[in-house]
């Protein structure tokens, strides 16, 4: 998969999980949780979701490694 | 024969929608069985049945709104089957089988957070909706208000949980008491049991603080109760109100029902059951109404500290703070750990300071040794 690839899913997964959000309030480099108010539970179903989607699944050890989407995109992007 | 009447599933709440039945009439019902659902500023809210009985009449037809207390339907209870006794009731609920304040309304369709700012900033949902060509979402009413001055509409619902607040700490002597706790151990062996576990089964420390809230309210059951008349009554059920944020809409406090019979991960599944039907606006009657008392986790928005105001008739508030890395002597040694501060504000009406004291303690007990909690 390409890096536009993993973004179109974490993107889409984000906005399945957090309706009201819109795309362009995402920002590349914004800590998701904060910037989105996206809380613990959302965040863990985020994470669940991608699990199914490609199959990597984050432990909690690494959730500072997937705290921006870009962070993310990259992290999936390495394991995939 | 009972009249089912409007249930008020909040302070905020003046008037709903009934959307739509899910009983007919001549239909048997349980007591706690959704029989309609009704759609409010907070969502759609299923509503239940308070005893077992036969649906006489629907005195409402779907997609009208209500007031509080307008009668819905007519339920023969069912250990009243006297016929004469029926004959007796029946002629003052002919009356009421029109009820006066009903108001018909076409059902707009709007997001349940569009629906709520729009309450708050007083934005009229039929008018945009006539401008909208979809469901009016958030962004829809901010754009809207943002034209307008932004003055807060104080006779809606910030007005009314402005009454309700004021009354409380008119009449409620609150108490508030605070106790560091670490969190160090707990936090480790949540995390050494999730390292096990499949990524859909692990447990939030949210799920963690309110299992461990919840033993130490079946320790201390004095602040698991309503004050009423001058009474102080203690329940048997464990229903805490849960602050949940609808994202960028305020707050909701539905109750985690009957959380004195959970374990771990009956609470993580409900927790999340809560939240996401929260969100969606899926919420059920009971959850907003039986309360018992309230739980608020500031914490995902950094606040360190939380001295809430007590929702009557319950009374106590749980605040349960952000963990932050701080300094923390054990012995005489001073190390770093994760440190939570945990409050709570009591009615010094029902209970005393002892007793909230007593409280923390048990939580800070439970807290220390995790492995109890599953």
């Amino acid at each position: 998969m390409t890096k536009e690839e993993i973004t179109d899913v974490v993107i889409q997964q984000i906005l399945e999980i957090a309706p009201d959000i819109e795309e362009a309030d995402i920002e590349p480099e914004e800590n998701l949780q904060s910037s989105l108010e996206i809380d613990s539970f959302d965040f863990l179903k985020i994470l669940t979701a991608m699990n199914e989607q490609l199959g990597v699944e984050v432990p909690e050890v690494d959730y500072y490694k997937v705290d921006t989407l870009e962070h993310m995109v990259n992290y999936f992007f390495d394991r995939v | 024969m009972s009249k089912f009447l409007m249930p008020s599933l909040g302070a905020d709440m003046e008037s709903a929608i009934l959307m739509e039945w899910l009983v007919k009439e001549g239909d048997e019902v349980k007591k706690g069985q959704v029989v309609a659902e009704v759609e409010t500023s907070k969502g759609v809210i299923e509503i239940e049945v308070f005893e077992d009985g036969i649906v006489e009449k629907l005195l409402v037809e779907p997609e009208i709104e209500c007031d509080v207390g307008t009668p819905l339907a007519l339920i023969n209870s069912l250990n009243e089957s006297s016929h004469e006794e029926e004959l007796t009731v029946r002629e003052p609920i002919e009356e009421i089988s029109e009820p006066e304040k009903i108001v018909e309304k076409e059902r707009i369709k709007a997001s349940p957070a569009a629906r709520k700012k729009a309450q708050e900033l007083g934005v009229d949902l039929a008018t945009l909706a006539s401008k909208v060509d979809r469901t009016i979402q958030l962004k829809d009413v901010e754009a809207v208000a943002s034209k307008d001055e932004k003055v807060e509409n104080q006779n809606g619902m910030r007005g009314a949980i402005a009454a309700a607040m004021s009354r409380s700490n008119a009449e409620i002597p609150h108490y508030y008491l605070s106790t560091s706790i670490n969190m160090t151990p707990a936090l480790k062996w949540l995390e050494e049991l999730n390292a096990q576990r499949n990524i859909k089964d692990r447990i939030l420390p949210a799920a963690l603080l309110i299992q461990a809230s919840v033993k130490a309210l079946k320790s201390v059951p004095e602040l698991n109760a309503f004050y009423k008349d001058g009474s102080h009554l203690i329940r048997d059920e464990i229903n805490p109100a849960i602050a949940i944020a609808i994202r960028k809409g305020g707050l909701i406090t539905p109750a985690l029902m009957n959380a004195q019979d959970m374990n771990l991960d009956k609470v993580m599944q409900s927790l999340d059951d809560l939240i996401t039907r929260t969100r969606k606006g899926k919420l059920r009657g009971s959850e907003m109404m039986e309360q018992t008392v309230t739980i608020t986790n500031l914490g995902d928005l950094g606040v360190e500290r939380v001295y809430g105001v007590i929702y009557p008739p319950q009374v106590a508030i749980i605040g349960l703070g952000r963990i932050v890395d701080a300094p923390w002597a054990e012995g005489d040694t001073l190390a770093v750990r994760k440190v939570l501060q945990a409050t709570i504000a009591g009615d010094h009406r029902a209970t005393d300071g002892r007793t909230g004291a007593l409280f923390l303690d048990k939580l800070n007990y439970f807290l220390q040794k995790p492995e109890e909690l599953l």
